[in-house]
């Protein structure tokens, strides 16, 4: 299962020949990558991105090595502690915690303070930051939300809800018509997190959500409770797919395609299945999750791809003049058209996609963009909760049991 | 010249060619035990050694004492665990009896008997993975095979990979069929061994059916009756495949072994804590212990006896 692809310089010099090397910086010496993006789609994107890069740079001597996605995520403790890459792909927030407070990770604080990361891609500036120090670059982002089947809402004479009241009443109409309103896919639990953050943003705020991420606020707490209570009102209405716990999130979209389900609330990578299995954007469409309670500020789950460098890279100074292609303008422009997603510098465009069209302004108004549960609280601390929200959708009578486990596990993790 | 070159009288006469018979052996050994203790025992009192510290795997190790058994005390999680590898352990026996029935209807000649024995052999060669995929999809609650056959006898669709009370149960079932395959070969070997004096004989003393399997042809399979516990017992307490494969241990953690929980908190995409890890596989380690004991205390008995 493991693969460990290689893609040869010679691979890639091919690519660079046919490429003009026009503007010829001259980097010299090595630069050895590693990638987790292992699909396709991100693969062809991130080896067309490296070779345009070495088009500029002839001389350059550039190694990938492209991980399998989930094999990376065991595999980057290893190389990051012996024969470490010179750039290395991964996560923001505080998925990066572990590898930066072992001394894994190189400060690139030199490079945020340098223009164009200072002016450009400033408002990421927070999901990189540490202890007051950057240690990362982001290529990408995208936004979450309900992705919905239009043409079942206009069926049934249905518009897209601004409130938790007009979501419940929608609901319900999609529940008489015989469908169920969401469909969903918790054998791999994180799919359920992303319910709780946006129920719990809306129901409390985005500053809440974060401060209960980061451990400030106990899991006990009446707010917390208000949240479940607000999402026990939608598995008691029979919202969701039955037997989620069976499926992964992919094993949950043919509900939708088939329209047994209506809606889903996924990332924008659900767009690109969902339209190779035949719902074209007349189909298919996209709301912001609706508000509930009315004044509280309001937050987004927008999770950002990023590459670091290594603390034992050999070649910093070229895996610098690297971070700082992948954050130009027009570099972001090319690879979030290919990649389907956000780019996240303010000068880059953002593709000729109905869904990125929708999502960009709707990142852009938010009050807080969250990296998504499992990125913004520590590693154990999501695999509890999550645990507790998948236990939660299947019996939700055992909500206070589930809370005391959670915050039996939040007094040991944040000591 | 024709005297005997002096180094060769003494070697002739040396330490080694005095000891030649008793080394050679020991020394033959030495790879085989170098790897042991370096792959077997020194990674066990490591582990144990382990189980006392917080370590995240890449940082500073604190030492906590006996912290992390505390933790397991309270740890529902590893209550299920622990509940399940019980489980295990006694329904995973059935492979046993089911392996035996199997033989003895398979230990005749027939026409085409070896194709026959080879597709009941089949299940053990094919990878715990493909069983895994294939079970789950026989299990699938909205296509699946089982639920079919369930509404056709005008029962109700059950979901028993996502409900918590036939999880385990649905697993065990899955990893019963390879195991019983292989149960099944261990005793037709054995079968072929019987000898038919011994069934004459029986038989003419009036033994037939039930009596002539317990009386005479059982003690005769004991050898891989035998075995066949051990690879069972040990093959429930590392079941781990299967259920990485069906259910991740889901529903909510329901389907998890203390093996496949050690992975989760200490190898997992959301695990590394590797003290934790260890504290499970050190309770692990003394459930296998008695196991292992037991049966070389059976295995000395047997040998003196015989």
């Amino acid at each position: 299962m493991r693969s460990m692809l290689k893609t040869t310089l010679a691979a890639l010099a091919t690519t660079a020949m046919i490429a003009v090397p026009a503007m010829a910086e001259g980097l010299t010496g090595d630069l050895k990558i590693f990638l987790d993006t292992s699909n396709p789609a991100p693969r062809a994107t991130m080896e067309d991105m490296i070779a345009r890069f070495q088009a500029k740079n002839p001389d350059l001597q550039i190694e990938t090595t492209i991980i399998d996605r989930e094999a990376y995520k065991t595999q980057i403790r290893n190389f990051l502690t012996a024969n470490a890459p010179d750039v290395a792909t991964w996560y923001a927030a505080n998925r990066m915690k572990p590898y930066v407070d072992a001394g894994l990770f190189d400060d690139v604080s030199d490079l945020w303070k340098e223009d164009l990361f200072a002016t450009k891609l400033a408002p990421s500036k927070a999901a990189l930051t540490l202890d007051g120090k950057q240690w990362g670059v982001p290529y990408s982002f995208y936004q979450w939300g309900i992705y919905y089947r239009q043409d079942i809402y206009k069926e049934l004479g249905l518009s897209e809800p601004k409130t938790f009241a007009d979501m419940k009443s929608n609901c319900q109409k999609i529940l008489d018509s015989g469908r169920k309103c969401f469909t969903i896919g918790t054998k791999f639990l994180w799919t359920a997190a992303g319910w709780f953050d946006y129920l719990n943003m809306r129901t409390n705020g985005f500053e809440f959500h974060i401060d209960l991420l980061q451990g400030n606020v106990p899991w006990t707490d009446d707010r917390v409770k208000a949240t479940f209570a607000n999402w026990r009102e939608l598995i008691d209405m029979g919202a969701y797919v039955d037997n989620h716990t069976s499926y992964s999130w992919q094993e949950a979209l043919p509900f939708m395609v088939k329209g047994e389900a209506a809606a889903y609330l996924m990332g924008n990578f659900a767009v690109a299945p969902l339209r190779e299995a035949g719902l074209d954007d007349s189909k298919l469409d996209f709301y912001k999750f609706p508000v509930i309670t009315e004044g509280v500020s309001d937050g987004e789950d927008a999770p950002m791809d990023t590459f670091h460098i290594p603390a034992q890279a050999k070649n910093k100074d070229n895996a610098r003049a690297f971070l700082r292609y992948v954050a130009d303008a027009e570099n972001q422009t090319i690879i979030n058209k290919q990649l389907g997603q956000l780019p996240v510098n303010a000068d880059s465009s953002v593709a000729d996609d109905k869904f990125l069209q929708e999502g960009s302004p709707m990142l852009n108004a938010a009050d807080g963009v969250a990296q998504f549960f499992d990125r913004d609280a520590p590693a154990e601390m999501a695999k509890v909760a999550m645990d507790g929200f998948q236990k939660f959708m299947v019996k939700p009578d055992q909500l206070d049991r589930i809370l005391n486990q959670l915050e039996r596990a939040r007094k040991r993790i944040y000591k | 010249m024709t005297s005997v070159p002096a180094d060769y009288a003494t070697a002739k006469s040396g330490w080694w060619h005095r000891n030649q018979q008793s080394m050679t052996p020991l020394l033959l050994l030495l790879p085989g035990v170098l790897f042991f203790l370096f792959y077997v025992i020194f990674p066990i009192f490591q582990s144990f050694n382990l189980s006392f510290y917080e370590w995240d795997g890449l940082g500073e190790r604190t030492f906590v004492g006996f912290y992390n058994y505390e933790e397991l005390y309270w740890d529902d999680a590893f209550y299920v665990s622990l509940r399940n590898n019980l489980i295990w352990l006694l329904l995973y026996l059935l492979a046993i009896p089911a392996g035996l029935f199997i033989a003895l209807f398979l230990n005749q000649t027939v026409v085409g008997i070896r194709l026959y024995k080879s597709l009941f052999f089949f299940p053990f060669v094919i990878s715990q993975v493909v069983v895994g995929l294939v079970f789950s999809w026989f299990y699938d609650p909205t296509f699946g095979l089982l639920n079919e056959m369930l509404g056709f006898f005008g029962f109700d669709p059950i979901n028993v990979l996502g409900d918590e009370r036939y999880v385990t149960y649905g697993i065990i079932a899955a990893g019963l069929w390879p195991q019983t395959a292989y149960c099944m070969i261990l005793y037709l070997t054995g079968l072929n061994a019987v000898d038919p004096e011994q069934i004459e004989a029986g038989r003419l003393d009036g033994a037939k059916g039930g009596k002539m399997l317990w009386y005479i042809i059982l003690p005769q399979l004991r050898p891989a009756t035998f075995i066949a516990f051990v690879v069972t017992i040990i093959g429930a307490l590392r079941s781990f495949d299967l259920i990485s494969v069906m259910t991740n241990g889901g529903p909510f953690g329901e389907s998890r072994v203390l093996a496949f929980y050690m992975f989760e908190v200490a190898l997992s995409e959301y695990g590394f804590r590797m003290g934790y890890g260890a504290a499970i596989a050190v309770v692990l380690f003394l459930i296998m212990l008695v196991y292992i004991s037991f049966f070389l205390w059976k295995m000395a008995r047997d040998e003196r006896g015989a």
